[in-house]
């Protein structure tokens, strides 16, 4: 306990400075009329994002849905990633007719493919879950297929010694060969899902009200409060899941991974 | 088990053996010493079949084989337990026959008690001694030592040379076995293989006579003395 206090000290003086150089910006720099569009005090953005009692069940409710639709996407993403990857792993010439398209997926700004999106499948949940899916695909695909590929050659002779079939090796080398970097791969991916579900509903306004259609809404009508407790809720959610997939890593990976990060 | 005139040249065109023949029978343990990349690894891979051979013929009377490797290759997501299982289980081995089987062998390389811990909480030693479990699930009539001590302690290793030995004594199956330590072959072995240089030939060949089992002691024979002398000349006197 008294350590976990111990490591909490430097992120949270870390805030500290971040809350007063905010209150400088918003103080010093700006004037009035400038703060109160942009950039009002802290201690405003509280009471009236969070305090205030309709407009927290407003932003609560945008972050949950921005929440599922980027966890239907991202359970998308992960079940499509592991299809490929796992595909891609069984063969060379596989892996490389695919991953030129996965890389390409990859390259493409996901702003410019929105409109595509949004005149083919319109402008509702739907398209948000692509969104999210195309987003996310990439790193699901490019971490387990390298995880796959790292179990040792040791081992590998082991299952071939016993005649060992291609499915038993998958499930029984490669998979559980592939856990630590599969879960690496499944972080990162959370965190952009949730940045695409925010993206999407940007352009999405059809269907349940999330973050993103909130932060669309509040920059139009100028309710800076608002608008900055609603990205303080998108950083908040990105971080959730960053932390809930690294848990789950731990949970799987610590009692024999040799090495574990974060 | 036995070579007979076998030659191996890697598809990159690396000669790596050279008309090499030899046998290993049940209750014969065999050690093979020589330079390093001479191509000793190699022909324990095509005694079990990982590697096919160029040239001349290979005979294995069992398939039963065991191969213990450098690495002791455990998988580090599985418990002591479950590692030991493994060779039963992909061999599709009835479940409680299984257990029982590992139970046994667990006991037997003296790690009862270690069953469900993981591998990254092992010493070296230890894992050594699961690998070895792994191996002896099988029953082989055959045993394929890879240099398997070679990452360990002077101490470890040959406490576990005397564990091997006496194995050998008690389950009689036939060994090949490879290492750089020449008192390390003298005290395990029956015979004495020395290998050239690439491409690998057997240039020497030695009866080790001592009578098993074999105890520390050993190591302060003269004759014992007098007999690793002679192999290491003889390996010396090729380069
Ligand atoms: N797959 C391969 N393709 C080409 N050359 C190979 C291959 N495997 C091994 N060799 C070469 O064959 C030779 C013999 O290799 P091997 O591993 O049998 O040596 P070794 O006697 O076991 O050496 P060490 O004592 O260092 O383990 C080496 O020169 C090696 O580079
Ligand atoms: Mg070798």
């Amino acid at each position: 306990m008294k350590k976990r206090l111990g490591t909490a000290w430097p992120p949270l003086a870390v805030f500290a400075g971040f809350i007063g150089v905010w209150y400088f910006y918003s103080g010093v720099i700006l004037d009035e009329v400038e703060r109160n569009i942009s950039l009002p005090y802290f201690h405003n953005v509280v009471d009236i994002a969070f305090l205030d009692g309709e407009n927290r069940s407003e932003l609560l409710s945008a972050t949950w849905t921005s929440a599922w639709i980027a966890g239907i996407g991202l359970a998308i993403a992960v079940a499509l990633g592991l299809f490929f990857a796992v595909l891609m792993s069984q063969a060379k010439w596989i892996e490389r007719s695919f991953y030129p398209y996965a890389v390409l997926l990859q390259t493409i700004p996901i702003l410019a493919l929105v409109p595509v999106i949004g005149l083919r499948f319109g402008f509702g949940i739907g398209a948000r879950v692509i969104v999210v899916v195309i987003i996310s695909l990439f790193p699901i695909i490019t971490n387990t297929l390298f995880g796959l590929k790292t179990a040792e050659q040791g081992h590998h002779d082991l299952f071939t010694l016993h005649k060992a079939s291609r499915v038993t090796r998958l499930f029984k080398l490669q998979f559980p060969s592939a856990l630590p970097a599969m879960f690496t791969g499944f972080q990162i991916s959370a965190g952009l899902a949730v940045i695409g579900e925010i993206v999407g509903g940007f352009f999405f306004g059809r269907g349940a009200t999330d973050l993103g259609n909130r932060i669309q809404l509040y920059a139009a009508r100028l309710r800076a409060e608002e608008l900055i407790g609603a990205i303080a809720l998108s950083a908040g959610l990105g971080i959730s899941v960053f932390w809930f997939f690294g848990f789950l890593r731990n949970r799987f990976t610590s009692s024999w991974a040799e090495a574990n990060h974060t | 088990m036995s070579f007979d005139s076998v030659s191996m040249v890697f598809p990159d065109g690396t000669h790596a053996l050279d008309d090499v023949s030899f046998g290993v029978d049940e209750g014969e343990f065999v050690t093979i010493v020589g330079p390093s990349g001479c191509g000793k690894s190699t022909i324990l891979k095509i005694a079990s079949g990982l590697l096919d051979h160029t040239d001349g013929s290979y005979d294995l009377a069992d398939d039963n084989l065991g191969y213990v490797f450098q690495d002791s290759t455990l998988l580090p997501w599985r418990t002591v337990m479950k590692n030991v299982e493994l060779f039963d289980e992909l061999r599709k081995g009835d479940k409680s026959a299984r257990r029982a089987n590992a139970q046994r062998v667990i006991e037997t390389v003296g790690l009862g008690g270690f069953e469900n811990h993981h591998p990254k909480r092992l010493s070296g030693g230890m894992r050594m001694r699961v690998s070895l479990a792994r191996s002896l699930t099988l029953n082989p009539k055959v045993f394929l030592f890879d240099e398997p001590f070679g990452a360990l302690d002077e101490i470890t290793r040959q406490n576990l040379n005397e564990e091997v030995g006496r194995l050998f004594k008690e389950l009689n199956f036939g060994g090949l076995f490879i290492t750089h330590s020449i008192p390390e072959a003298v005290f395990m072995s029956t015979k004495v293989l020395v290998m050239s240089s690439r491409p690998g030939r057997i240039i020497d060949e030695f009866d080790v006579p001592f009578e098993y089992p074999r105890t520390a002691e050993l190591r302060y024979d003269p004759e014992f003395a007098r007999l690793s002398g002679e192999v290491s000349k003889s390996l010396a006197a090729f380069h």
